[in-house]
């Protein structure tokens, strides 16, 4: 089977994520009153060929953990729908 | 001293480190990503540059080009690495360093000199320096904030990793700490010393047309190293 994974990298909360600050100081520039706490990340999206959604996720969680996140300063989410 | 120098799609500050190196007596040479043997190298740098475009993270994709095996090898067996820039990028991700290197505070791309002081002069890169010694040297990077979790952090101090920091002198004209890197760091050492990631460029400071030599001591340190000798404790 194969599953469309969506993959959610995210600065790890509670470090410097500038890239958030600065596109929160450009929302509040541009009067979007009321927009905070920003913060800027990554979309991954593949096929994985696998024999259930629990494989497919496993196997997504694997690949964050080798190469898509750095476990130093960044947090990810998993979702798996089938195709 | 033969000294591999490693180049990946992108590497752009390699010709420079092989003059730096040839300048002080060494042998350099070049070693493609795609090469799996350093050829009988005594230590390892690895260049600044943008390799493989800094795509996903600076230094994640070069990290599992097939040299690199052999580079980790190298390092374990108590030989000289060293990263420069980009090249330190790379040992951060493959783990042969601590930490990690994110966007600059400032988000822009800095290209100006800097001042650090030199903390360690104990490692093959730092020997000739005097411990205390302040040097200006050129920082080109967009990515150059180290991060490392708290108790990381405590413990590159505590260990005293800590090669390089930037420093403030006063009445100078000089930027302090450029990119918010945590504790000042600008380059650190692995537990054992051999392996040495720096954020600044001492190979743009080798040669006197370049209008100071100050980085010069880096290559003079590795090309004069001998490893200490083991002592037996038996």
């Amino acid at each position: 089977m194969s599953f469309r994974v969506h993959i959610r990298v995210m600065p790890r909360r509670g470090l410097l994520d500038p890239q958030g600050q600065a596109v929160e100081r450009a929302l509040g520039a541009l009067q979007f009153a009321g927009a905070s706490n920003v913060h800027v990340g990554k979309a991954i999206e593949l096929d994985v060929a696998a024999q259930d959604e629990a494989s497919a996720r496993a196997a997504a969680r694997a690949m964050c953990d080798k190469l898509l996140a750095n476990p130093v300063t960044e947090d990810f989410e998993i979702a798996v729908e089938p195709k | 001293m033969r000294v591999a120098i490693l180049r990946f799609p992108g590497s752009n500050c390699e010709p420079d480190a092989y003059r730096a190196v040839a300048r002080e007596g060494g042998t350099p040479y070049y070693l493609f990503h795609r090469d799996t043997d350093l050829q009988d190298a005594d230590a390892v740098i690895l260049p600044g540059g943008f390799s493989y475009g800094d795509y996903l993270r600076a230094g994640a994709i070069a990290r599992f080009s097939p040299i690199m095996p052999a580079v980790e090898r190298h390092a374990a067996d108590g030989k000289p690495v060293l990263g420069i820039c980009n090249g330190f990028q790379i040992l951060c991700e493959s783990g042969l360093l601590p930490g990690a290197l994110e966007r600059n505070a400032g988000l822009k791309y800095l290209s100006r000199p800097v001042d650090v002081r030199i903390e360690r002069v104990d490692t093959p890169f730092t020997a000739h320096y005097r411990k205390g010694d302040v040097i200006r040297i050129p920082i080109g990077h967009g990515d150059g904030r180290f991060t490392a979790a708290p108790e990381t952090l405590a413990e590159l101090e505590q260990q005293g990793q800590v090669v390089l920091r930037y420093v403030e002198r006063p009445k100078v004209d000089a930027p302090g700490n450029p990119n918010g890197a945590l504790n000042d760091i600008a380059g650190i050492a692995n537990r054992d010393g051999n392996v040495v990631g720096m954020m600044p460029h001492p190979e743009r400071l080798a040669d006197p047309l370049l209008g100071s030599e100050v980085g010069r001591r880096f290559f003079s340190s590795l090309v004069q190293w001998k490893r200490p000798a083991l002592v037996s404790h038996a």
